[in-house]
């Protein structure tokens, strides 16, 4: 019991971060994103390949944040210059990245079991494997939401959050929302890359496959944060989503203990997330709206 | 101050939806006009402004704004001249975020947006003052959401939004349209107040005939992508609903609809 707890807790701590990341785009910026679906595995591939030629794993760790970045920035690229719909744009680029994975990794999948990563020196310090990831992966998890929130208390921050919420008030504001776009994108696919390098050297193996599907396992995250833990103010929202992302895993180990087949887990998520998604609905079916004629309902 | 040469403006051109929305339009405004701008559905009056405010491209023609020629220009770059204010109360403000957060983006516009913290404590003793001189309550409830208020609040806020940094034109889209009529005297008032005390260049679409009577110093009439009238001055201070009625069908040749133009 102790011992599934504590998985559930190092897995969401790590998964927190692509979380966040997923949340910046879906709930920030209004777009549905699945560039991560091809980031995620990016940023494992850039990190066991460098682990695997003997790079310091904390250098490899963050070339993947960058090669994360860079991800978004083409799909900022594809969709502000090119006019292509964002969704359109991230399917385009994690399609791309599905051969660059290939490339970066020489093969489908690498292990990196008995090599030194990220977790190593914590290791060494006498913690054993889980605790190592719970540490670093909770120090990092402190340190990007306080950055985060720092980020998006700035005028630029501010001017991001506006363009998700009504892109022709921050136009006729003097602002360029596709540069606010595409920086957008630029630091939810740094994240999600950076959260993929963790989560490989956890797992101590890097697989083509393991983006399959994280866009709902982020949303399905980010959603339970949202329900359980509230969002008052945007300190809360983004604690909110390591709570969400913990919860998750702690729910998908207990479906597990009580038997699910994990083959089964993908088409569980999927379903979860469905059924959040439409709460709203639900809730205005079973507890009709009242329509109120005011102002704004007067010929316009 | 706004120079307008000429400008036409074609959508969908080639397709069978081709809709010319302008038709070599010039207007001159000086510093300090207050140009009331009237005329039916569909006679360009939307699109003028947003040729105005760079949302659309001009076919033919230049725009010059305080002797920059913006013709070329993008619409955020265009927004470092001109207060913006829309008819729909949703439009001007950031739904989702709190009302000083909206004042405060509103004071950079125009200004890059760097790594500062993004409202300091000294502006909100501005809005704070500002907001109590519109007398809805409104200085109490700066951290509260945008989308909380109700439309006519919104519109104030957007107007104030619109002179916070002062602008060198004020476009107004039928901002009041929206709103019951007691709420849309209470911003009409604040309309002038705000042109008067800033001294505004201010370009104002209404769809009533007697606002557009009323308020500022010159009046003009669009009707299929034409501007038909320009009255000001004395002639302007004169002017009645019957008059401009029948001016408006001396000069186009036809009967100004009545659709919604008239009366409230
Ligand atoms: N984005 C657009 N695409 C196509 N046609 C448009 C567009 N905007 C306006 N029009 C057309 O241009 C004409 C002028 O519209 P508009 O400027 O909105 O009129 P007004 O504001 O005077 O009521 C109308 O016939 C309208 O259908
Ligand atoms: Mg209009």
């Amino acid at each position: 019991m102790v011992e599934v707890i504590k998985g559930a807790l190092s897995l969401g701590l790590l998964w927190a971060i692509m979380t966040i990341g997923v949340y910046i785009t879906y709930r920030i910026l209004s777009i549905a994103d699945l560039t991560v679906e091809g980031s995620i595995t990016l940023g494992a591939a850039i990190a066991a390949h460098a682990i695997t030629s003997g790079m310091n794993p904390y250098l490899g760790t963050l070339i993947a944040l960058l090669g994360g970045m860079a991800a978004g920035l083409c799909t900022g690229l594809l969709h502000t210059k090119l006019k292509i719909p964002a969704l359109l744009s991230g399917i385009l680029t994690m399609i791309g990245l599905y051969s660059i994975n290939l490339r970066v990794m020489g093969k489908a999948n690498i292990s990196l079991l008995r090599m030194e990563n990220v977790y190593t020196v914590f290791e060494n310090m006498g913690l054993e494997p889980t605790w190592a990831t719970i540490t670093l992966g909770a120090i990092s998890v402190a340190a990007i939401v306080c950055l985060l929130y720092w980020f998006f208390g700035t005028e630029l921050g501010c001017a991001i959050r506006a363009t998700g919420n009504n892109p022709y008030m921050v136009r006729a504001q003097g602002i360029n929302t596709n540069t606010m776009i595409i920086i957008g994108l630029v630091i939810s696919n740094g994240l999600v890359s950076l959260g993929g390098a963790l989560i490989a050297q956890n797992q101590n193996f890097s697989d083509i496959g393991m983006g399959t599907g994280s866009i709902v396992i982020g949303l399905a995250s980010v959603i339970i944060g949202e329900v359980l833990f509230g969002k008052r103010n945007f300190f809360m929202r983004l604690t909110s989503l390591v709570f969400g992302a913990i919860t998750y895993r702690i729910i998908i180990a207990f479906v597990l203990k009580l038997g699910m087949h994990s083959n089964d887990l993908k088409l569980f998520t999927a379903i979860t997330v469905a059924i959040a998604l439409s709460l709203p609905m639900i809730k205005d079916f079973v507890n009709p709206p009242k329509i109120a004629i005011g102002e704004g309902e007067q010929d316009a | 101050m706004l120079r307008i040469d000429g400008v036409y403006k074609v959508f969908n051109p080639g397709t069978v939806n081709q809709k010319t929305a302008l038709r070599n339009v010039s207007l001159d405004m000086k510093e300090g006009d207050f140009i009331t701008l009237i005329g039916g559905n569909g006679a360009g009056k939307s699109t003028l402004l947003n040729c105005i405010a760079g949302v659309y491209g001009v076919d033919k023609g230049s725009i010059n704004i305080a002797g920059v020629d913006v013709t070329k220009l993008t619409e955020y770059k265009r927004a470092a001249f001109l207060g913006r204010v829309f008819q729909d109360p949703m439009m001007g403000t950031a739904s989702d975020m709190i009302l000083e957060e909206n004042l405060a983006l509103a004071l950079r516009r125009g200004k890059p947006r760097g790594l500062r913290w993004g409202i300091s404590n000294k502006e909100r003793e501005v809005y704070r003052e500002l907001l109590s001189h519109l007398g809805l309550g409104l200085e109490h409830r700066l951290n509260v959401k945008v989308k909380l208020l109700s439309g006519g609040q919104r519109q104030a806020i957007t107007l104030l939004m619109a002179t916070l940094n002062k602008p060198k034109v004020l476009l107004l889209d039928e901002h009041t349209a929206a709103l019951d009529p007691k709420t849309a005297a209470i911003v009409l008032d604040l309309t002038e107040r705000l042109v008067h005390e800033n001294g505004l260049t201010t370009l104002m679409v209404t769809h009533n005939m007697r606002d557009a009577i009323r308020y500022g110093n010159r009046l003009i009439m669009m009707h299929d992508g034409r501007i038909f009238l320009d009255i000001q001055g004395e002639e302007k201070k004169k002017l009645t609903v019957e008059e401009l009625l029948a001016r408006f069908g001396s000069a186009s040749g036809q009967e100004f609809s009545y659709d919604r133009a008239l009366l409230s």
